[in-house]
């Protein structure tokens, strides 16, 4: 039994979650739909750890769907790049679960409960098969997936506000356009190699050499995926879709989504074009650099300026999705390792600062930045909380964030790109800005009259505090996550062919 | 006990009294008495390293590796051992004076003040005894942040703006800069520690040695070299205790402490001399001495004054790093110990006029010297003292940084230093002269409006206020007497590389 388990994990990774979807819909009440959910991602974290445990010592497992040989069949190929992602992806879904609970309740109305979960699940399901599968087209399928049930997931927010309908309407069309980009994309590279597989592909890509369609075929998928992860200027659906969405849903895609849709660049970039692909660096270094470093000001720019709180996160997350794609332009293993770990720390401090933005609107009904003064003496948890995820948001020493930076800077000033470290530090200053903005809001202005306002319930503060905890400890204690990393970036450097410079 | 252990409770107590001053918030009386037990404890645990590393132990300890290859890692060396002992020796002063200053001028909040206060002096003996710059970094932020709340501690619009200045400078030029320059280290000579004789030679381009030093000299905010000097006066606006400790000793003298640390331990006094990389920050912080002088002489508000005199003196020490000669390291670090005495004295004295008159500015003490002699007494001899006359401790810093420029051959630099002697009386000198020789004027303005006691109602501060001053004041009278046994104790700051590693 426990062998057979043992033989299928992979599969049952997204398996599990994608059963329980359906009968989470059937059970007709949110508190068991919840309970349902809850189970299914303790099993998807498990499955996930266990994954993760069994890559790290480089170790690829390939799971044959259905036992069809690749590249016929579909191929779920796990190495420790991936199985890593699929942590983050499952271990943050094990933190907003437990969060969501009272947040959906006071969010949503009890009949569409159920609906919601099982929306949540499919969502997993998605994210966690395009990170596992190893096959181009599924990839496709179940980005398709994940971003169908965001988009339910995101109108469920009209309860709250109808503009969650609009939100959700412009990221279904935004969305859309990406995907049809990317299978696009995925055809050409069809036309020329006649596999889906993404091991495959790369093989023959390296055979047949550069061509017109194989850089139609890579420019369609950079710009199909640039939509997803809200590459600068393709960002437009994100900072409505993250404002209107229902508290635990943006703490969960914020931290996730985008996460995943740069986990598939990098896979295309470098397992299947390949690092000697003369194209792909040249359009890195000279397309992709620039708007990461626009990106990386722009958004952070207009994040100082936002009145409402999780507007200004989404804002701040399109500049931190600038740094991620900035470290992967150095094309150096030093600048992978700093993407691949901001991925992680990313994921971390911006799901904790999500949750404390959900923690404001359930117990004040706004996350107006101006109708949150005084609120540090009201919701003394929250609001620390949101101190510690904002400091590792700016990057200071022993958090998080900071080692981000550090790698970020130590890739830029290894190639000698001055200019590059300079601004990296420079753009996170406005960092400074927007984050103590509210800190200082919250504690040192007063509170206003008569205005009554309690503490999160305890259920909301420790996930939250969750997030936040371990913004510090893997910024204090980085060589765990900084040794996953490294061994990431090396598997995608050694998977491709390129001269290592 | 071993050193090693008592280097961590000296870093420690201050962190965990916290813990109990918090404990005892509603009981005022006895969290004070906490807050001076663990300053005495602090001491004690600082003095007795001091015996020990004077006879050439070299405490060290490694607590655990935060990334890979760098350390949390402490150890002592008698730059640092003169920094923990004047900071923790102070403490206690400060301390007590706080009692009476805090009670006295009615602050609210003053658990929180004792918590911060407590946390800062942590931040700066771990800063004191870290092994390598990046411990020296983390303790450096966690100074800047925990004293941020001790700053706008009044949160008027006044001391939020303020707040607002000194972070923003502090935090900009330490991620700016300062992190950039350590990244740098980092990687040409693949380690942060703090060695004898230097890291960089053989490693740094000495044609580059200038803009590495550049990103020292401007991202150690708290150095506050001009033109970073601003946060320095907008600090004014916290409470006295403030105000002495951390802006005239704690956080200041970090600052200057680390530009002693990298210009010995990290480029090596015989790089800077080989290459004259330093020769620039020579005239820079000649001209930070004596613009910041001048810009003294126009303050009429008496902290103003003495913060613009700060940065005119933490500027001496600048200078002593970037005379780069043998003399210059002593003569600076002399400087951490003398002008801590005599500044804080001055603004103890500036605080107790405050409590006991009411008054801030230096035209409204016309007369005051007859009713609270021994508090003007006090602030004459520190002024002497800053001004460099015998027999006061100031005075044999200045001969020492005189002795180093003629060393480094910079005659010019002798003239700056007695052009400087001379700003200081003018600007020190007249404050206890109005005050003990000016007519009182018949109707005395008070700053602070009615509340005041009418004028010829005021008396000395109270006890808890005097004593501390005197103390101090009688502490510039017997540096100038013992300065001996600080010349010897400096001589071991070792500044040629070791010969046998």
């Amino acid at each position: 039994m426990l062998a057979m388990i043992e033989a299928n994990l992979p599969a049952l990774q997204v398996v599990l979650p994608m059963l329980a979807a359906p009968i989470c819909a059937m059970l007709g009440r949110g508190a068991r739909a919840w309970a349902l959910t809850m189970v299914a991602v303790l099993l998807a974290f498990a499955v996930a750890v266990s994954l993760f445990v069994a890559t790290l010592d480089g170790t690829i497992i390939s799971y044959r769907m259905g036992n069809w040989a690749p590249p016929i069949g579909i191929e779920y190929r796990v190495d420790i790049l991936n199985a890593f992602v699929l942590l983050v992806i499952s271990g943050i879904a094990l933190f907003v679960l437990p969060y969501a609970r009272a947040s959906v309740a006071h969010e949503i109305s009890e009949e569409r409960q159920p609906l919601f979960y099982s929306a949540f699940l499919l969502c997993l399901t998605g994210l966690l098969g395009v990170t596992i599968t190893g096959d181009a087209f599924n990839i496709f399928v179940f980005l398709e997936i994940s971003s169908l049930s965001t988009y339910a997931l995101i109108a469920t927010g009209a309860e709250r506000n109808k503009r969650a309908l609009t939100a959700a309407y412009n990221y279904l069309i935004m969305g859309t356009v990406g995907a049809t980009f990317f299978v696009i994309g995925i055809g050409m590279l069809y036309m020329i190699t006649g596999t889906l597989n993404l091991a495959d592909l790369a093989q023959r890509i390296a055979e047949h050499g550069d061509s017109r369609t194989l850089r139609m075929g890579f420019v369609f998928i950079l710009i199909g995926v640039g939509l997803k992860l809200a590459m600068f200027p393709l960002h437009l659906w994100l900072p409505n879709a993250y404002s209107f969405a229902p508290s635990a849903v943006t703490a969960f895609i914020a931290a996730t989504a985008t996460k995943v849709a740069i986990y598939v660049l990098l896979r295309f970039m470098f397992t299947v074009f390949g690092f000697d692909y003369d194209f792909q660096a040249a359009t890195l270094r000279h397309v992709v650099l620039p708007l990461a470093i626009v990106a990386m000001f722009a958004a952070s720019i207009v994040a100082v300026f936002q009145d409402d709180l999780k507007r200004m996160l989404a804002y701040s997350s399109i500049a931190q999705v600038g740094y991620m794609l900035l470290g992967l332009t150095f094309l150096s293993h030093t600048g992978l390792m700093a993407s691949v770990i901001h991925l992680f720390n990313h994921a971390v401090t911006k799901g904790a600062l999500f949750m404390v933005a959900g923690c404001y609107i359930f117990a004040a009904g706004t996350s107006s930045i101006s109708s949150l003064r005084g609120i540090g003496r009201d919701m003394p948890w929250t609001t620390a909380a949101f101190v510690v995820a904002g400091l590792s948001l700016i990057g200071l020493p022993l958090t998080v964030g900071f080692v981000s930076k550090w790698y970020l800077v130590l890739a830029a000033l290894e190639l000698n790109w001055w200019p590059v470290a300079l601004l990296i530090m420079a753009s996170s200053l406005l960092a400074i800005i927007y984050i103590w903005r509210v800190v200082e809001t919250a504690y040192l202005q007063p509170a206003p009259e008569g205005v009554v306002r309690k503490e999160a319930p305890l259920w909301m503060l420790l996930p939250t505090w969750g997030l936040a905890a371990l913004s510090v400890f893997f910024g204090t204690y980085a060589a765990l996550t900084t040794a996953a990393a490294s061994r990431a970036a090396s598997a995608l450097i050694s998977a491709s062919n390129m001269l290592w410079q | 006990m071993t050193d090693s252990t008592i280097l961590l409770l000296a870093i420690f107590i201050p962190a965990g009294v916290t813990f109990l001053i918090a404990a005892l918030g509603s009981r005022p009386n006895l969290r004070d008495g906490a807050s001076v037990l663990a300053a005495i404890a602090t001491f004690i645990a600082v003095l007795t390293l001091l015996g020990p590393v004077m006879e050439g132990a070299r405490p060290e300890v490694a607590l655990f590796e935060v990334m890979p290859g760098l350390l949390l890692a402490f150890s002592i060396e008698p730059l640092g051992m003169l920094f923990a002992v004047v900071a923790s020796g102070l403490w206690i002063v400060t301390a007590v004076y706080s009692i009476g200053y805090m009670r006295g001028a009615g602050e609210k909040k003053q658990t929180r003040f004792y918590i911060c206060f407590a946390i800062a002096i942590s931040g700066a003996l771990g800063i004191a005894f870290s092994a390598n710059l990046f411990t020296l970094f983390i303790f450096y932020e966690i100074l800047t942040i925990s004293t941020y709340p001790l700053v706008a501690h009044k949160e008027t619009p006044e001391a939020r703006k303020g707040a607002r200045t000194y972070l923003a400078i502090l935090m900009t030029t330490s991620i700016a800069f300062l992190l950039v320059g350590i990244v740098w280290v980092w990687n040409i000579a693949g380690t942060l520690d703090f060695r004898a004789g230097g890291i960089l030679d053989g490693k740094l381009d000495p044609s580059f040695a200038p803009f590495l030093l550049a990103l020292f000299a401007f991202g150690i905010g708290k150095a506050a070299l001009m033109p970073f000097h601003r946060w320095l006066p907008a600090a004014m606006v916290a409470p006295t205790p403030v105000s002495a400790l951390l802006h005239a000793v704690a956080v200041v003298k970090a600052g200057v402490f680390t530009m002693l640390k990298v210009g010995t331990y990290i480029f090596g006094v015989g790089f800077l001399s080989k290459t004259g990389a330093s020769d620039w920050l020579i005239w820079l912080a000649a001209a930070s001495i004596l613009i910041a002088s001048i810009v003294a002489l126009t303050k009429d508000d008496l902290k103003a004054r003495l913060a613009y005199s700060t940065v005119s003196q933490l500027s001496y020490i600048t200078l002593g790093m970037a005379l780069a000669n043998q003399m210059g390291v002593i003569g600076g670090s002399m400087h951490i110990a003398t002008h801590a005495v005599g500044k804080i004295t001055l603004f103890m004295c500036a605080g107790a006029i405050y409590v006991a008159a009411h008054k801030t500015k230096i035209s409204e003490l016309d007369g005051l010297g007859r009713k609270m002699p021994i508090t003007f007494i006090a602030f004459t001899i520190a002024a002497l003292s800053i001004i460099g006359l015998p027999p006061m401790g100031g005075a044999w810093s200045k001969w020492y940084l005189m002795l180093a420029s003629a060393d480094a051959g910079q005659i010019a630099i002798i003239g700056v230093l007695m052009l400087s002697s001379l700003l200081n009386v003018a600007y020190l000198l007249p404050i206890p002269a109005r005050a003990f020789f000016a007519a009182p004027s018949a109707r005395p303005a008070h700053s602070l409006g009615a509340a005041a006691a009418p004028g010829d109602q005021i008396e000395e501060a109270p006890l808890f206020c005097l004593v501390p001053i005197c103390i101090t004041a009688v502490g510039c009278i017997v540096l100038f007497f013992a300065i001996g046994g600080l010349y010897e104790f400096l001589l071991h700051i070792p500044i040629l590389p070791e010969t046998t590693p």
